[in-house]
């Protein structure tokens, strides 16, 4: 199983994590990933802020190099995912699109590059009933809630990922593990992860909501796929108690921290050293079948 | 907020622009708000989503771009998502955001243009976002030297922020993109 993988720029500073527990879990399950050489940033939120040839072409460029490499693209980060496939939306439905942005890049693309985010790769690709077999490890029952946010999900015209409003994919892969799937209402509800810089208060009260749902919900931890999710709700939960007089200590980590724990690899590893809220309770539930 | 309707020609169209700018057509809004019942931002805004919608159908003019919501909506898409005649809101919004730029509408608290400028520039330099330069110009810019500085060290220690930029890139597409967009 060969893909072209797309790290994204956070692959680099506060999502280091991420990627390591991607190429470990991929090692693991021989899935190959191949960089795309050079690849660039997506533009994420502040280029659709900006000028919407921009915000398609940027993603673009980088689809166009893994159908050079003549791949399906993995992608981790939802940003980078949402804008990819927003941009393959845009140009194989609007043909004056199709032109500027083949203007843009010098050279033609007909959005045909198949993406897909790291969980449907898993879940859709490999199968649920497979991956169970290769766990060494069970999260024995751990108590997560499945956080997806909003980049994944919407607009579900554009990324097509499991059900909108009541996405599944990860809670699958928690139950597969042997933990407890909490089912709650904030799964899709938006943590504010753009405003991180320019608008913490905004980030703050949404996130507060969040965490208080999950606290609520009974988790012992929350699973995550967007690296704008897991440094908001982790790196902030010290803010937001101090501000709203709360207590919340749950550990925020990735649903591919997770998998290799179960396929037995350490910690250390895995990147989850680097959480701020320490993730022990979780390491230390994890028990060998 | 009550709208406030002037009898006074518009010298030009907010409507329009957005419609250009965006692709979208709002004239099917039913205001039926489920927009707004979604929205994370309605308890925190003055001017909900469907209010926007509304100020924009009335065509009252660039007030509109004023509206807190603005540089306050979270490009979460929830409204998009639910909207029974599908009107894609968010893409609307960043047509306000777009034109508000441009025609330097009134400053709002934090300063999410000046984080797009800087964001963008990075991507144009380096091919790739540079956090910690990013970062740094952004609190000279704003003047909030001390916001999360306590954080800094923790995150250096777990390898959480890049002290250099990527040099990576092949900026061969994203110097095209930018050429042509300038």
């Amino acid at each position: 199983m060969k893909y072209a993988y797309y790290p994204g720029c956070s692959a680099e500073s506060t999502a280091r994590d991420q990627n390591m527990s991607i190429q470990e879990v991929s090692t693991a399950l021989g899935i190959e990933l191949i960089e795309p050489k050079g690849w660039t940033c997506c533009g994420s939120t502040p280029a659709h802020h900006t000028d919407r040839n921009l915000s398609i072409a940027l993603p673009a460029a980088n689809l166009l190099l893994a159908k050079k490499m003549n791949l399906d693209m993995v992608v981790f980060c939802a940003a980078c995912y949402n804008r990819m496939k927003v941009a393959n939306y845009e140009i194989q439905n609007n043909p004056k699109i199709r032109k500027e942005i083949s203007a843009s890049l010098g050279e033609d693309y007909d959005g045909s590059v198949k993406v897909y985010h790291f969980i449907e790769v898993l879940v859709k690709n490999i199968g649920i009933k497979k991956l169970q077999e290769t766990f060494t490890h069970s999260l024995d029952g751990l108590k997560v809630v499945n956080y997806y946010g909003c980049l994944l999900v919407r607009p579900h015209e554009a990324t097509n990922f499991d059900d909108p409003e009541n996405p599944t994919l990860l809670d699958s892969l928690v139950t597969v593990m042997g933990g407890e799937s909490i089912d709650w209402p904030h799964k899709v509800e938006c943590c504010g992860g753009g405003f991180a810089l320019t608008r913490t208060d905004i980030v703050i009260e949404l996130s507060h909501s969040i965490l208080g749902m999950a606290k609520a919900a009974g988790a012992q931890c929350m699973a995550v796929a967007c690296p704008m999710c897991q440094i908001n709700l982790d790196l902030r939960q010290d803010d937001i108690n101090k501000t709203k007089s709360t207590k919340f200590d749950i550990p925020i980590v990735y649903i591919t921290q997770l998998i290799g724990l179960c396929l037995g690899i350490s910690p250390e590893k895995l990147g989850l050293d680097k959480c701020v809220i320490s993730p022990i309770s979780i390491i230390e539930a994890v028990t060998s079948n | 907020m009550p709208i406030v309707i002037s009898k006074e020609k518009k010298e030009n169209d907010l409507l329009q622009s957005v419609k250009e700018i965006s692709g979208v057509d709002i004239a099917g809004c039913l205001q039926c708000k489920k927009c707004t019942n979604g929205c994370p931002v309605t308890a925190l805004v003055k001017v909900p989503p469907s209010e926007i919608i509304r100020r924009l159908q009335l065509n009252i003019g660039d007030s509109v771009l004023n509206s807190d919501l603005v540089w306050m909506c979270a490009s979460c898409a929830t409204c998009f998502s639910r909207c029974p005649m599908k009107i894609d809101m968010a893409a609307v919004m960043d047509a306000l955001r777009i034109i508000s730029v441009k025609k330097n509408a009134a400053k709002q608290k934090g300063n999410v243009p000046l984080f797009n400028r800087l964001f963008l520039r990075t991507v144009g330099m380096f091919g790739r976002t540079y956090d910690l330069g990013m970062i740094i110009a952004y609190k000279i810019g704003t003047s909030s030297y001390f916001q999360d500085a306590e954080k800094f060290p923790m995150m250096l220690q777990k390898g959480k922020i890049a002290l250099f930029p990527s040099l990576r890139a092949d900026k061969k597409y994203v110097k095209r993109i930018f050429d042509k967009k300038n």
